[in-house]
């Protein structure tokens, strides 16, 4: 199918970013950034979490405007004043969250801002079908949105730049969220893509699905592009030190200290979905000892925001049991819970770590404004406002949470500050176990090795600890042992000291259920959960 | 510094500008906006409108408290005009109906007024926390039904007494007054101003300093986060609401206790809403309500006097309708800008206090 | 497929047996006569179902019909509109004034001018400011009713010598369709169960007509239209659903929402021009809105943001109202025999799908309300009056779980938010 129009081959890119700097207030994002794309290849943009990545593409798509610099399309300088130049230039850009509206249908959602093309009526419905077949989209057009799977999702956002006449596609994160054998169906479809004469910026922190898509990579490291290089020559060691500067930090844990005191066992721990259907989580067993970090593997939606949440008592378990330290806790509320010794560094710390606006000691409060130093008790519950400005500064000292005091608001913060802020006040207190959902998420490299290393003192010091991530290497470097998630239940074990990322993928996509993958650190089966950790 | 102008900036300007669209209306209409204003400055002074002033303030002053109470958590209790009338009706008919020793009489009848306003509310706060309701609507719904069972309760077939053209219920005997103090020919301050001020400082009291009200104000800012806090949200719609709701059933005993005595056909309305816009004016701050509902007792005062010297009274109601549209949006834009000031200078310390250290990079 | 598998579900069981919206709206109808006929028979309370009744429920209902529909407007671009009633204060003085000058066509534009003008009003302090839409609401109503006192004062007064009244406008001409509306009558007339009920019902609905009658009932399938069907409403919507996506997608956000919130001004106002148009009490009136524009919001909301199910939530009201000013108590009691009905059926709809727990529940509920039909001779006239925000109370307490605002309602926007 010939999708591409014939594109008037002027000058040798089909993008040219030169010399972009954005400036945010207290922030330079983009510095003297160049970024050449040549027409009709993978080019990927790497660079950490932070650097800068996103806020050069929403330049890019128009999104915001560059305070230096210049865009240039097919040779020819433009200004993007909002994503629909850019859209009139033939760049689209898929949102690594995406930008679909769940109570519209799927033909809303590709026909949404491109109703001039094709009209709304039947000639529309033939263009997205023929589409469809390009990127693989096998539902019904009139479905709502929000019935689909995340694969689906992505399809559909890559259908609606398509419909639009894009012939470079920016793909923000696109590997993200899916399994990988989802993104070797994206990686198959965005060769034959390519083929057909499409240009692809690819953004990614995963350095081999970069060196196995993308046909040149540039780096960008704290708002600066460091350099280009050729995925056939650099090893993706030499990508990695270009991305984070010189030597890698390393989230490895050292000797083990589990001991056999049992701080957390939950029992077939179930939560019904809300609309009916398969239970979010079903018949979840686990048990973290002091000293023990506890990973659980997984991707994202197959139930590990609900179990950290239920474990938290934000959601009511419809069955199963709850005990910390030997105590019954499934029916405590939140904040029983929390005083019973249970530190929450949530996963989304906007959302659900912090008071934005408030100052830092009032976001010290949060959690525990039941209990000592920052509650006085008495009847009338009579906070101590000095005691809580003394202990965040001391978590500000300990923590180093950089911050000109404790009284500037939470949201003048990075991200990492926010962070360590966070993971402070949740050590405070001595809680007996910590429950952390993707602890590094969003944050610098400096914060990131900061917050592994008071993981790592926790855990010596006898704290049980909960840890989900996504993020692999991190959950094999901090664990002892790992449990993966899969549609809401445990369903395999794996050894950290032996397993390989791969083979961690492998077990959360499900694929070797059947027991025919021979993935040797992986043992499937939840008939192991109650066993000692290797 | 910075304080300063945050907290009294906005509402200066506000007050200017909606002074300013005042004066315009009044020039087109052919009035003089300088003998409006003269007027406005020199009838406090006269008579008992100093007084009257400080006693409606205070009913707007605990009107506006029982709407912060909610606001303070997002929570918009519009219902407070229901409670309050309803609340004010049945302390009436129940304060008429007894006979007890002075001041425990005038207790039982606060002690009335603040449950059935805490009970009127009640409803939207259960179908809002049970139910998943929202409160605006179900409040205004509730202010609606007030109005039809207090006509029913003052009507003839229930506890009304027709006296003249007016139904009103038993008047309070005395023992259930709540004695004022008198200024003589200037008039006489209620004895509740006093409760008011109380209330306010109980309320400064319960925001700043306990655990319900950080919980309430982290409800407010953060629902999500609130909740991973250990902050049960059910039980804060409900508490908040209902106390909201207790508050609201004390607005309109001012007046039956130091005035009236009795409830009648003819007994204020619209304080609830009154107190809407000084609860927005004064920023759910204790102080910042209290300097609103004076600002709001004096312009409803200066009708009045403008009336007299011919200018159309009904100029002060675009003025208080002003002022409480370019106060929220003068907050609004301050709040945005000081956030993103603060979000600067914390950045440029850091970079001050790091040295050759890189600034931190944003995506 | 491994991407097939992951979708959830699709509930094709449930579509497939699912009938086509106007059948659906055609069934409740007719469920809704054949009550309204039952309880006519057996009480004997005639003025239910007459024409009359139904005329002045029509007139009762229009207001509210176009607040609600301003509110559809607004709130499908993710802007709550809790203003309406100060922009449809404001629409009744346009209303009268132009009307007064220049006649009734002259009314509908000037309350259409002046409720817009409110909309822009909020517009401006929610969109642009981002300020707390409730909040402005509030505010917009506040202010509404200080410029539209001030303008009666300065206007109406030198000639109707009454700053609280408009001197009496010219109205429009009232006409029916005929021959169905003489055709109606007279079957009405011949007192025949359930035939001359529909009759009586259907009798009010082609009789007394006005042009601004047709244009709200008109606005009901244009407004589904404009938002579902075309370009500019699946754009408007998109605002209420996801506006970063529809800003990325070049989807001018501030643009739409302006506009939804403009004419949702302008139908609040054509809801006043509504009012004072009435041909019962022609001109202005202060507080003649009575807290219709709240109502028209919970007409909405009961109609789960949707232009037929506010267009039956609208009726509710105008209905009940009618039937109290009309017929007074007795004809209201006999109304909680028709709810005696309707919470049966409704009891029978669940057992026979086997949901017991809703069957049980409307079946109590029924029997409650006919233990309070036995208990009193007659709903007393204060509390009749306010028949429908009890519904509507009760419907959301019911309801409100199976209701589906749109996702991004009542949210701050700001431009190049997405992230």
């Amino acid at each position: 199918m010939a999708v591409v129009e014939s594109a008037p081959p002027r000058g040798e890119y089909a993008v040219e970013l030169a010399g972009i700097t954005k400036r945010f207030p207290g922030v330079v994002a983009n510095s003297d950034i160049s970024l050449q794309v040549r027409r009709g290849e993978v080019h990927a943009l790497c660079g950490e979490n932070g650097a800068g990545k996103s806020t050069l593409m929403k330049i890019l798509y128009g999104m915001q405007q560059p305070d230096e610099g210049t865009i240039s399309v097919d040779g020819e300088v433009v200004h993007f004043r909002s994503p629909a130049d850019a859209i009139k230039a033939g760049i689209g850009m898929v949102h690594q969250h995406f930008m679909l509206a769940d109570n519209l249908t799927v033909t809303e959602n590709v026909l949404l801002g491109a109703e001039a093309l094709y009209g709304m009526g039947a000639a529309a419905r033939v263009r997205i079908a023929q589409l469809a077949a390009t990127v693989g989209l096998q539902v019904a057009p009139d479905l709502l949105v929000e019935r689909l799977g995340v694969a689906d999702r992505q399809r559909v956002e890559i259908l609606k730049v398509l419909y639009r006449g894009a012939r470079t596609v920016i793909l923000d994160e696109p590997t993200a969220v899916l399994v990988p054998q989802e993104v070797d169906e994206l990686f198959a479809t965005l060769r034959s893509m390519r083929d057909d004469g499409f240009t692809f910026v690819f953004i990614s922190h995963k350095l081999d699905e970069v060196l196995s898509i993308a046909d040149r990579v540039t780096v960008i490291r704290r708002g600066t592009c460091v350099g280009s290089a050729d995925p056939r020559t650099v090893t993706s060691r030499e990508l990695a030190e270009m991305m984070v500067g010189s030597e890698l930090p390393s989230p490895e844990t050292r000797e083990s200290t589990v001991t056999d005191r049992v701080v957390l066992r939950v029992t077939g721990l179930t939560l019904e979905a809300e609309g009916g259907g398969r239970p979010v989580l079903d018949g979840v067993d686990l048990v973290v000892r002091a000293g023990e970090v506890l990973g659980i593997a997984g991707v994202e939606g197959n139930g590990q925001t609900e179990l950290v949440e239920t474990i938290m008592g934000m959601r009511r378990a419809s069955a199963g049991t709850v005990e910390l330290a030997g105590t019954d806790i499934t029916r405590a509320h939140t904040l029983q819970r929390r005083e019973a010794g249970i530190g929450y560094v949530p996963e989304d710390r906007t959302r659900h770590g912090l008071l934005a606006t408030q100052p830092l000691w009032v976001n010290r409060i949060l959690g525990h404004q039941s209990r000592k130093p920052v509650a006085s008790g008495g009847p009338l519950g009579v906070l101590d406002r000095a005691a809580a400005r003394r202990d965040t500064e001391r978590i500000v000292r300990e923590f180093d949470v950089r911050t000109p005091g404790v009284d500037v608001p939470a949201a003048a913060l990075s991200g990492g500050n926010q962070q360590k802020l966070v993971v402070g006040r949740e050590l405070s207190g001595n809680p007996v176990l910590l429950i952390a959902a993707h602890p590094t998420r969003g944050v610098d490299v400096g914060a990131q090795a900061g917050i592994w290393d008071v993981l790592r003192r926790a855990r010596a010091d006898g704290l049980a600890v909960l840890l989900v991530s996504a993020d692999l290497d991190e959950l094999i470097g901090l664990s002892d042992t790992i449990k993966v998630m899969l549609r809401g239940r445990l369903v395999a074990d794996a050894d950290p000291a032996t397993v390989t990322p791969e083979e961690l993928g492998a077990a959360m996509t499900g694929a070797d259920a059947g027991g025919s993958a021979g993935a040797p650190g992986v043992e499937p089966g939840p008939t192991n959960t109650g066993k000692e950790p290797a | 510094m910075t304080r300063i102008r945050t907290v009294l900036l906005p509402p200066a300007l506000a007050i200017l500008f909606a002074a300013l669209l005042c004066a315009v209306a009044l020039l087109i209409s052919g009035d003089s906006p300088l003998t409006a204003l003269r007027v406005m400055v020199t009838q406090v002074g006269e008579g008992t409108t100093a007084v009257d002033i400080v006693n409606s303030a205070a009913i707007y002053y605990v009107a506006g408290l029982a709407v912060a109470i909610g606001f303070q958590m997002k929570l918009f209790n519009i219902g407070i005009e229901g409670q309050f009338r309803l609340a004010a009706c049945v302390a009436a008919i129940v304060g008429g109906a007894l006979t007890l020793p002075p001041v425990v009489h005038t207790v039982v009848i606060i002690i009335v007024g603040a449950a059935v306003g805490a009970l009127w509310a009640s409803v939207p706060a259960v179908l809002k926390a049970y139910r998943g309701v929202h409160e605006v609507i179900a409040s205004i719904m509730m202010n609606f039904i007030a109005t039809g069972l207090i006509a029913y309760l003052i009507s003839t077939d229930a506890f009304g007494v027709l006296r003249g053209n007016n139904i009103s219920t038993d008047p309070i005997d005395p023992t259930g007054h709540f004695p004022g103090i008198s200024f003589g020919g200037a008039g006489t301050i209620f004895g509740f101003v006093f409760v008011a001020a109380a209330l306010g400082l109980a309320y400064g009291f319960m925001l700043n300093r306990t655990r319900f009200g950080f919980e309430l104000k982290a409800s407010g800012e953060s629902p999500t986060a609130a909740a991973a806090g250990g902050v049960d949200a059910r039980r804060m719609v409900l508490v908040a609401l209902l106390l909201s709701g207790a508050m609201a059933g004390l607005v309109g005993l001012a007046e039956l206790l130091g005035r009236d005595h009795a409830y009648t056909l003819t007994s204020p309305q619209g304080y609830g809403f009154t107190g809407i816009a000084v609860a927005l004016l004064g920023r759910n701050h204790p102080v910042g309500i209290a300097l609103g509902a004076l600002l709001w007792a004096f312009l409803d005062k200066s009708a009045l006097a403008l009336d007299n010297v011919g200018v159309p009274r009904e100029i002060v109601l675009i003025m208080q309708g002003s002022v409480v549209l370019s106060v929220i949006v003068a907050y609004e834009i301050v709040r945005r800008y000081e956030l993103a000031a603060e979000q600067r200078r914390v950045a440029a310390q850091l970079r001050a206090s790091a040295g050759s250290e890189p600034a931190e990079v944003g995506s | 497929m491994t991407t097939l598998e992951k979708a959830p579900p699709v509930p094709t069981t449930r579509n497939g047996r699912r009938m086509p919206g106007w059948a659906r709206a055609a069934l409740v109808v007719a469920i809704g006569v054949g009550i309204l006929a039952i309880t006519t028979t057996l009480t004997g309370q005639y003025q239910l179902t007459s024409s009359g009744t139904t005329q002045a429920a029509v007139r009762l209902l229009l207001p509210i019909l176009f607040a609600a529909l301003g509110g559809l407007w607004s709130e499908r671009s993710g802007i709550i509109n809790i203003g309406l009633e100060g922009m449809m204060i404001l629409g009744t003085w346009g209303a009268a004034w132009a009307g007064f000058l220049w006649g009734p066509w002259a009314a509908v534009v000037g309350g259409l001018v002046f409720g817009a003008l409110g909309g822009v009003l909020h517009a401006i302090a929610t969109v642009t400011f981002g300020v707390n839409h409730i909040v402005s609401g509030v505010a917009i109503t506040l202010l509404g009713m200080g410029i539209t006192q001030y303008l009666a004062t300065l206007i109406f007064l030198p000639i109707s010598r009454n700053p609280r009244q408009s001197p009496r406008i010219e109205g429009f001409e009232t006409f029916s369709i005929q021959p169905l509306a003489d055709w109606l009558a007279a079957l009405e007339g011949e007192q025949r169960v359930l035939l001359s009920d529909a009759a009586g019902l259907l009798g009010g609905l082609v009789s007394g007509l006005t042009p601004l009658v047709v244009i709200g009932f008109a606005l009901v399938p244009v407004s589904y239209y404009v938002l579902w069907r075309t370009r500019f409403g699946l754009r408007l919507r998109s605002c209420g659903e996801n506006p970063v996506a529809a800003e990325s997608l070049g989807v001018k956000v501030f643009t739409h929402k302006y506009i939804a919130v403009i004419v949702s001004g302008g139908l609040a106002g054509l809801g006043g021009a509504a009012l004072t148009l009435n041909p019962g009490q022609l001109g202005y009136l202060e507080g003649q809105t009575g807290g219709r524009g709240y109502i028209g919001l919970a007409a909405m909301i009961f109609g789960n943001w949707r232009p037929g199910g506010l267009l039956a939530g609208s009726a509710l009201f105008g209905y009940v109202d009618g039937v109290q000013l009309r017929a007074g108590g007795e004809a209201v009691h006999a109304l909680l025999y028709a709810t005696t009905i309707l919470a049966v059926i409704v009891a029978v709809f669940w057992a026979l799908r086997r949901h017991w727990r809703p069957a049980v529940i409307a079946l109590v509920a029924g029997a409650v309300v006919y233990a309070v039909y036995w208990a009193i001779p007659e709903v007393p006239r204060e509390f009749a009056s306010y028949a429908p925000q009890l519904v509507t109370l009760l419907v959301l307490a019911v309801a409100s779980q199976r209701l589906r605002p749109p996702a991004a309602i009542g949210l701050e926007y700001r431009r190049g938010e997405g992230d």
